[in-house]
């Protein structure tokens, strides 16, 4: 579905996302992995057409270029596209059934009561139902993460992006938010892309993974794959040692010698 | 001594061209607000509740503000008239200030300081919170949503907005001048009618729709623009509120200048 060729992103000096290829296929769930700062957002900002590639394209069905489209031809594309992102990001004007119901206003012409059941349907998925009068600010970040699934799902998009869709959740509802991705894979062969640094939850749900270190694609295969891979660094990270091939800072001087140095 | 002038030049020379370059990106990003709302969809319901924010929300700081102007006015014009024996002209000293000068650029200084403020930390606090990207997201163009309703919102009030200043101002000065300084009413009103004409009126509104212009342009632009954490939510704010006020006196001269 989405095709990414030699894609990469710059901020400066920092190379946030190497020149990488990737093939997202249709009605699978593929999940990309790192630790913080390996540029799994900046990756899935790109994917969404938010952030300028600094090289690379990425084509949607083989015949869109994201990476170089008009804005009425992306804003046309993306009403076949969701997005959970990672801090919700819901209007803070509207409450929380004005949020899930947002797209549905601005671009369908149905019924207020068709509306009004829709929107129930999917807070009641995320039990969010019984919340819709609240504000934004009166939610919780785990709440408010839910209403951001509900959003990003009631126009039942083709492809759907997910930044840490899991992260800030207590465990009950990010096993819900999960299971509920899963089952949207299987049942509605929706195409999603999850970002994560959950291991347990990303290899359950994932048909593949793709795993990132400082911007690189490190590995890429199924869960499987993954689970026996016998590179050191995927392995550090899938076990979450402390000691291994990755280093725990960046820095290339290791800290007491800069302390010795007098930093 | 060389490398020195090097670098005084090449400072100026950087800043001219950032400065140039934002001056040049906020114009576009007006443009295509501007564009937006020529094209659907319609925004016609979030226009009016920009209007209704900005507009009725600064009525009354408005009217006090007026009022003491007019009254400030009074008390100062007085007494530099009586010096010269004609306090009969006290009515036309203070309409022609008000309607040509004070009431545009007063009233522009508070809309920026209610409005113009509250307008790039909300932008803004959207960039930080990604909402402009959920808009896009969602298919939504921020610019057409969010920046456009604001800018017309700006055009449209601040001229509402003189004018009640101006009307504010003129009966808080009759008050003063008339029934405190004891000047003539009849003169006071003959003299405001016989001298002020209806091109000072449109001067006052025609500078009125640029100042709104100049600050819906100038505050969105701060906040879409904003770098996105706290402090550069803060920066964008004041720098919006300063940008705007020296911008509104600059442009308040070459209109001046122009119609005199
Ligand atoms: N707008 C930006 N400007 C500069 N650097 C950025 C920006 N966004 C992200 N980065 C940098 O890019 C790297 C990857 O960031 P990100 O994609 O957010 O990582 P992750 O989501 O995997 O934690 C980080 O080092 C971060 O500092
Ligand atoms: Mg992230």
């Amino acid at each position: 579905m989405l095709r990414v060729e030699n894609l990469s992103r710059r901020f400066g000096d920092l190379l946030a996302v190497a020149p990488a290829n990737i093939h997202i296929r249709r009605h699978q769930t593929t999940v990309i992995m790192g630790g913080s700062g390996s540029g799994k957002t900046t990756l899935l900002r790109l994917l969404a057409g938010l952030e300028q590639a600094s090289s690379g394209h990425i084509w949607l069905d083989g015949k869109h270029d994201l990476s170089c489209i008009s804005q009425s031809g992306l804003y046309q594309l993306r009403q076949r596209m969701g997005m959970v992102f990672q801090y919700s990001a819901l209007l803070n004007s509207l409450n929380v059934y004005e949020n899930v119901a947002f797209p549905l206003h601005e671009h369908t012409q149905l019924d207020e009561s068709v509306i009004r059941t829709m929107v129930m349907m999917k807070l009641e998925q995320v039990g969010m139902r019984g919340f819709e009068h609240l504000m934004p600010s009166e939610l919780s970040g785990g709440m408010a993460k839910r209403v951001a699934f509900a959003r990003a799902l009631i126009t039942d998009p083709e492809l759907v992006f997910f930044d840490e869709p899991t992260s800030g959740l207590d465990p009950i509802s990010a096993g819900v938010v999960s299971s509920l991705i899963h089952r949207l894979g299987q049942q509605t062969r929706l195409t999603s892309v999850v970002v994560t640094h959950d291991v347990e939850a990303g290899l359950r749900i994932a048909d593949k993974v793709i795993l990132l270190w400082q911007g690189h694609v490190i590995a890429e295969g199924t869960a499987e794959d993954i689970r026996h891979s016998d590179d050191p660094r995927v392995r550090q990270f899938i076990e979450g040692n402390p000691d291994g091939p990755i280093p725990f800072s960046r820095n290339e001087t290791p800290f007491h010698e800069a302390l010795m140095a007098g930093l | 001594m060389r490398r020195l002038l090097t670098h005084i030049f090449g400072a100026i020379g950087r800043s001219t061209l950032s400065s140039l370059q934002r001056t040049g990106d906020a114009t576009m990003l007006s443009l295509r607000a501007l564009c937006c709302f020529f094209m659907p969809p319609w925004q016609g319901s979030h226009i009016v509740r920009q209007l209704y924010a900005l507009g009725v929300g600064s009525l009354i700081i408005i009217a006090i503000t007026g009022a003491f102007t007019g009254m400030v006015l009074a008390l100062q014009g007085y007494y530099m008239l009586a010096k010269f024996g004609s306090e009969s002209l006290l009515g036309s000293a203070i309409a022609l200030s008000i309607i040509r000068e004070l009431g545009p650029v007063l009233a522009a200084f508070m809309l920026i300081g209610r409005a113009g403020s509250s307008i790039t930390a909300e932008i803004g606090i959207m960039r930080v919170t990604e909402q402009l990207d959920a808009l896009q997201m969602m298919a939504v163009n921020p610019v057409g949503r969010i920046i456009m309703p604001r800018i017309l919102a700006t055009v449209i009030a601040l001229p509402l907005l003189v004018a009640i200043f101006d009307v504010v101002g003129l009966a808080a000065g009759y008050v003063i001048g008339v029934d405190l300084l004891g000047v003539n009413a009849g003169a006071f009103i003959g003299e405001m009618v016989t001298k002020v004409a209806m091109e000072d009126l449109n001067i006052g509104w025609i500078k009125a729709a640029g100042f709104g212009l100049l600050i819906g342009a100038i505050c969105t632009w701060y906040g879409y623009r904003a770098e996105a954490t706290t402090e550069g939510v803060a920066r964008a704010t004041t720098q919006a509120v300063v940008l705007s006020c020296v911008s509104v006196l600059v442009l308040d001269y070459i209109l001046t200048s122009f119609f005199l």
